[in-house]
């Protein structure tokens, strides 16, 4: 086990160089950002000093490594934009996605699979096919139609809820959370119903399978037969035994709602790291883009690093062996 | 004999399909007095399996018991309430399958799944539940069953998930257990041991046992009398001895034939000719008479079962009986 941990964390490692030099590269290619942070009217001069002062007039190898080793030391350079560590702009960012996350995995798994329970215990039923057709709808829409289509039905036409921000936040931590207040919460619900939707249906038609594959299992048979409720049965038999894959998937899914929820942030004017990164990329501020898909990386090892251990607690039979 | 634990009258259990209603259990009757052992025998797709699970409630949608009566007891299980019925699951009638490999679930805790079945019928402290538990792994002969008990299914052998199985359906000390061919998937010498357990501890509980195999080497070992299933109907039923020494069914001959034996060797195996008829396509009159060497015109209507007139209890459905009358000197063992 703890051979297992150490070979994860040193792949991880070269993970993570590997995509320094990835990223590195790919950033350094994309335009020129002294054409943004430099006036156009700007000497010659002025255009060397600031080059200099960003360290761009060095050869890319030089910046790499002069990257490498401030990474080192936790030190992700400092935004071109907001002449703050890269670092720090985007985890003054991250509450506000992590909560929408949050909230956005909560409610697919809360709806998910129940809905997948139900579709996969009575696959006949009128109300089993009504909900196999709408997770297709929920599948096809893109997000950014549904997103409109909630502000419009919600915010402009009921007037129920805000369209965008977040509303009032309370500070934990030094971080400013908007979960912890009701206004807060008003703001958070459509952006979060937006990008539940799509997992919604993901999951539920996964449980649905996995009922359907489960059911018909000796073991479902034997504990019926032990003459235990159809309650147990279920809950703890069938569901047990088809939480694996919709684990995957939910790590996976949390780990895309973080680094991509781009779009319904940009919708929802959610100031998270989505439209953080957007923001970024059109005004080429590199350390930003550099440490955002860093921290990605990061967060992606970790979920599946994470998933994997819950593999051993939901199944016994998956052994964490050190030569695997 | 005692009066019947289990009388099954007329049972007819159909399976409604798009290609037409699959009839897998057709006019069945028997009784099983406290403390009998029934072997069921047939091939596969005879209907025996779907006899037991029709005794326990526990068909599969849309299979339904179409006719006929399962009295235990008096009260007629086919028309109980759910709720009543699962009291009696795991209580008073339990079952062990064939696959001992898939009949415990693979995620939980050999504890979790018995304490739950004791839980189901008792009221009682997990502490004593536990000591419950481990008591019954003893009786069926695992060794250190403490430390054993929290242990996983895949970490035990076939013959000992089996054990636990066995284990498992005999908690509550049952008035009948069916037992679906639960020694076909182990090795040779398991299988004697599985058998040696559970006759030794339905004859301390006095349960009475229903042993369903397609092999009669085993079921002529056990039980009071047989049973022969064929095309979903019983074709013969008779005390064990009787039938063996004396089948009256073309098919229960043809079984008892095919049994490889000591002093046949070198001798190519006896052989019933053709093969299982499909249940959605059987043939009018005796489904058996396609592969019968006796059939005529008579087994175009299908015989009723018929009692041998010396043994009215040893019954048979055909037309042209084997061997009536003859060995009637043979005790029935």
């Amino acid at each position: 086990m703890t051979m297992w941990l150490i070979r994860r964390f040193l792949q991880a490692g070269f993970v993570i160089l590997a995509m320094t030099v990835i990223v590195f590269i790919g950033v350094s290619v994309i335009g020129d950002p002294m054409e943004m942070l430099v006036a156009p009217d700007a000497t010659q001069k002025e255009r060397l000093e600031v080059a200099a002062a960003l360290g761009l007039d060095r050869p890319l190898w030089q910046q790499y490594f002069t990257f490498l080793s401030g990474l080192a030391q936790g030190d992700f350079g400092r935004s071109f934009i907001y002449g703050e560590p890269a670092l720090q702009v985007i985890l003054t960012r991250l509450p506000a996605t992590l909560e929408l996350a949050f909230t956005a995995i909560g409610m697919s798994v809360l709806v998910g699979v129940p809905l997948g329970l139900y579709a996969g215990l009575y696959p006949d039923a009128k109300t089993s096919k009504a909900i196999m057709a709408g997770s297709i709808i929920g599948f096809s829409l893109p997000t950014f139609w549904v997103g409109l289509m909630l502000i419009v039905i919600f915010a402009v036409e009921l007037g129920w809820l805000p369209a965008s921000g977040r509303g009032d936040t309370v500070s934990v931590l030094g971080l400013q959370w908007s979960f912890l207040t009701l206004d807060g919460w008003s703001h958070l619900l459509l952006p979060a119903l937006n990008l539940a939707l799509f997992k919604v249906s993901l999951i539920l038609r996964l449980v649905r399978a996995g009922v359907r594959e489960v059911m018909p299992e000796d073991y479902v048979k034997f504990a019926r037969a032990k003459g235990l409720t159809e309650g147990r049965v279920i809950f703890v038999h069938v569901l047990k035994n088809l939480m694996i894959p919709v684990v995957t998937i939910i790590g996976l899914e949390f780990g895309s709602v973080i680094a991509f929820s781009v779009v319904t942030e940009t919708i929802f004017s959610w100031p998270g790291m989505g439209k953080l990164i957007i923001e970024s990329i059109n005004l080429l501020d590199r350390p930003v883009i550099v440490a955002y898909l860093m921290i990605i990386v990061l967060l992606f090892v970790v979920i599946n690093l994470i998933v994997d251990l819950l593999y051993t607690v939901l199944d016994p039979r998956v052994r964490i062996r050190t030569g695997a | 004999m005692s009066e019947a634990v289990l009388s099954v009258r007329n049972l007819r259990t159909e399976y409604p399909t798009h290609a037409g209603t699959v009839i897998a259990v057709r006019d069945v009757s028997f009784d099983i007095a406290k403390g009998e052992v029934l072997g069921l025998v047939g091939e596969s797709g005879s209907g025996k399996t779907v006899t037991g699970f029709s005794i326990m409630g526990l068909l599969e949608t849309p299979g339904r018991i179409a006719q006929g009566e399962i009295l235990f007891h008096g009260k007629n299980l086919a028309d109980l309430p759910p709720k009543e019925m699962r009291s009696l699951r795991g209580n008073r009638i339990a079952m062990i399958f064939q696959d001992p490999m898939m009949t415990l679930n693979p995620v939980l805790r050999i504890d979790t799944q018995i304490i739950e079945t004791i839980l189901a019928h008792e009221k009682m402290s997990r502490r004593a539940a536990w000591e419950k538990a481990r008591d019954a792994l003893g009786e069926v002969g695992i060794p250190e069953p403490e430390a054993r008990l929290s242990a996983y299914p895949h970490q035990f052998s076939g013959g000992m998930r089996q054990r636990v199985a066995i284990a498992i359906a005999l908690l509550h000390k049952p008035e009948l257990l069916i037992a679906d061919e639960p020694t076909t998937a182990l090795d040779v010498t398991i299988q004697a041991q599985i058998l040696s357990i559970v006759q030794r501890l339905v004859a301390q509980y006095g349960t009475s046992l229903i042993w369903i195999t397609h092999d009669l080497s085993i079921v002529s070992q056990i039980a009071d009398r047989i049973a022969v299933m064929y095309a979903g109907r019983f074709v013969e039923l008779g005390a064990a001895g009787q039938v063996i020494a004396t089948p009256h069914h073309p098919y229960t001959s043809g079984l008892i034939g095919s049994i490889p034996s000591a002093n046949a060797r070198g001798q190519p195996l006896a052989q019933i000719r053709g093969t299982t008829p499909s249940v959605l396509n059987l043939p009018t009159g005796c489904p058996f008479r396609t592969r019968c060497d006796h059939a005529d015109e008579a087994c175009l209507q299908e015989p009723p079962m018929a009692p041998d007139p010396a043994h009215p209890s040893h019954q048979f459905r055909c037309h042209h009986p084997l061997a009536l009358g003859v060995a009637q000197e043979l005790e029935p063992s």
